[in-house]
């Protein structure tokens, strides 16, 4: 049988959720023997392939990168899953929706700076005004909630991926904890 | 002129960039780190009470949250203007040495050991945890079974490994029951075996690794790190006075500045914007900027302390001091010093589990906000992690600012980055290899790039060569 062609993405989250995913242990192994890891924060690869299974995608699309990416990751994968409140809700990040995205920066490079003052304009990607969940700019195929999601939920969620069955997480998931 | 621009896992990651000029000879003009991401916490808490900061700074990093729980209790508790009770403060010592050894086994073996296990040239595609596991099983599960005792006694103290909500205000939300701690105890020996048998493994290692620590990142510079009265390691500090407050070291050791409150940092330590980063350098006030630059984390902190405090940790500083002298001026000893400091936070654990206040029940004082401002410091993994909070009469957020612990090596990586290119790149020719060893040079600081890029370690690259015009001449990169 051919090995599932699985990939993390990691966007704007704080990577609990990919620590979450370490956090199987030793299950790792055995997981291992069933996937190829074609794309992730764990594997040198900088290209994000065609024909991808299964990502799982960390975080909120908080920069122009995050959105560039993200759609060039839908159009390449079959099961999309926001992986965690982040990138299911927004969650943390986009806290900063409730200010004006000026004065966040303002706060960071000015108030709390005492030389060069004035926030950095280059080499870095231009941040969007309005934090934003993965599925108001694509389809999501899966949610899976959680502030990270559980070490055994994420198992759970592979287990039935690679047993070729849509995960059933209503009796399994909520936000937060 | 030209620029050779390493692009990191970042654009897909969002994290971190690389730029390296030279001149139109070849030789190498300057190199910069870029930090690609910004999150806005220190303006997106305010009007929030201020007991929810630990919680959502926990959010910073996956990480190390316990770094922001510890450092945000902290300055609740400055707010309140209370000291917490003693059984508290052992028990948030004892979660924070968890998080020592899960993190820094997280970089030494995860991240960092495939360079030296493999080799910086070999091939890219088995240079991870996962060719780890296929050519050197027994180190690849050394380290997830090390990170993963540390995450088990994070969970059983405080309820959860990731983004606990136990460490609190006042202290922590429930008493550590004598099942757990027995529970803690009866594992010690094992991870301490790991510890110990890493080091022996890694002491030889370091024979074959001399080129590494001449040039990645080794150069005088001030250290700072928090201290403790008798002069020994400090990771959390206490109630007692001048403890876990900060202090300066020059690069010859000698100690410049000591006895810093909290509360003062502001005094010492400027935070200049890098125009082209996300991530500002915090410099040495009375030095300027960035005349000011000084390291943190593990190389730092034992260079400044005297000795550790456990048996097996300063036979281990000792021997290391030994070999490379008092004061480590190469960022490459952080490996070293991370082992050195993962035995320490064993042994450590097992000392205060061992005190009998450990099972009382007064773990947590009440009170409102009495101050207006409050500042928490403590070292986290990475090095001195400062969080200052400001409150209006109701105890809600005005404002925060907050310097994690990778920021205070800014200059310092940039430094070293550029000795590391001077050393392997000469002429427009690039190889993957000089790329892996400027990976190297910024995986020897375990950056938490806004606290999180480096969760894979790996960077994955593609390095354009742009001639003066903009044009591509080389592109590089790594590819399955
Ligand atoms: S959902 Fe929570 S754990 Fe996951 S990235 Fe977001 S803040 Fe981190």
């Amino acid at each position: 049988m051919d090995k599932a062609r699985i990939a993390t993405l990691w966007l704007d989250g704080c990577s609990g959720c990919h620590m979450s995913l370490l956090d199987i242990d030793e299950r790792l192994l055995d997981i291992a023997s069933a996937i190829e890891l074609v794309f992730s924060p764990l594997v040198d690869n900088k290209e994000f392939p065609e024909n991808v299974d299964l990502t799982l995608v960390e975080g909120a699309l908080a920069n122009e990168e995050d959105i560039e990416k993200i759609k060039m990751v839908r159009a390449r994968t079959k099961l999309l899953v926001a992986l965690g409140d982040c990138a299911v809700t927004g969650n943390v990040p986009a806290m900063r929706n409730n200010f004006v995205l000026a004065d966040v920066l303002h706060r960071g490079y000015v108030d709390n700076a005492t030389a060069n003052c004035g926030p950095p304009v280059h080499e870095v990607p231009q941040l969007e005004p309005k934090v934003i969940p993965l599925h108001e700019l694509v389809a999501v195929d899966l949610f899976v909630p959680g502030c990270p999601p559980s070490a055994d939920l994420i198992f759970f969620v592979l287990s039935e991926v690679l047993a070729g069955r849509i995960p059933d997480l209503s009796t399994r998931s909520h936000f937060g904890n | 002129m030209q620029t050779i621009r390493i692009d990191g896992i970042t654009r897909i990651e969002g994290h971190g960039r690389i730029t390296i000029q030279l001149d139109d000879h070849g030789v190498v003009e300057d190199a910069h780190l870029h930090v690609l991401q910004f999150r806005g916490f220190e303006k997106l808490c305010e009007g929030r009470p201020f007991y929810e900061m630990p919680s959502i700074t926990a959010r910073i990093c996956g990480i190390c949250p316990v770094s922001h729980l510890l450092a945000g209790a902290k300055a609740c508790d400055a707010i309140m203007g209370l000291r917490i009770p003693e059984a508290a403060e052992m028990l948030r010592r004892i979660v924070h040495l968890a998080q020592i050894t899960q993190s820094h086994a997280l970089s030494f073996f995860h991240l960092s050991s495939p360079d030296f296990l493999m080799g910086w040239d070999s091939d890219p595609r088995e240079r991870n945890l996962l060719g780890l596991v296929d050519k050197h099983p027994d180190l690849a599960l050394s380290g997830i079974r090390l990170r993963k005792w540390g995450q088990q006694v994070i969970d059983l103290v405080g309820g959860r490994r990731i983004h606990n909500p136990w460490i609190v205000q006042g202290g922590v939300a429930s008493p550590l029951t004598m099942a757990k701690r027995d529970e803690i105890l009866s594992g010690i020996p094992d991870a301490l075996a790991i510890a110990l048998r890493t080091l022996i493994f890694f002491k030889h290692m370091m024979e074959k690794l001399g080129e590494e620590t001449e040039v990645f990142g080794n150069f005088r510079s001030m250290f700072m790190a928090i201290g403790r009265e008798d002069g020994n390691l400090c990771l959390y500090g206490s109630r007692r006075r001048h403890e876990g407050w900060l202090r300066f070291a020059d690069a010859d050791g000698n100690i410049v500045a000591d006895n810093i409150h909290p509360r003062d940092y502001q005094e010492y330590i400027g935070e200049a914007v890098d125009s082209a980063s996300y991530m500002k350098a915090p410099y040495y006030k009375p030095l300027g900027y960035p005349a000011g630059m000084y390291r943190v984390g593990p190389a730092a902190r034992l260079n400044m302390c005297r000795q550790c405090g456990t048996p097996h940790a300063d036979k281990a500083l000792n021997e290391f001091r030994h070999m490379y002298g008092n004061i480590s001026l190469s960022s490459f000893h952080n490996h070293y010093a991370r082992l050195i400091e993962i035995i320490f936070a064993i042994e450590r654990m097992e000392q205060i589990l061992e005190m009998p206040i450990i099972l009382t029940d007064d773990v947590r004082a009440e009170a409102k906000a009495n101050e207006a401002e409050g500042v928490g410091i403590i070292e986290a993994p990475r090095g001195t992690l400062i969080h200052h909070y400001k409150v209006d009469g109701d105890g809600m957020m005005t404002g925060a600012n907050l310097i994690v612990a990778t920021a205070h090596n800014t200059l310092a990586m940039n430094h070293g980055l550029k000795q590391v290119a001077e050393n392997y790149i000469s002429g427009h020719e690039v190889t993957e290899g000089m790329l892996n060893r400027m990976e190297g040079l910024i995986r020897s600081f375990d950056p938490c790039l806004s606290c999180a890029t480096h969760a894979d370690g790996t960077m994955d690259l593609i390095v354009d060569v742009v001639d003066s015009e903009g044009q591509l001449q080389q592109r590089l990169a790594r590819r399955r």
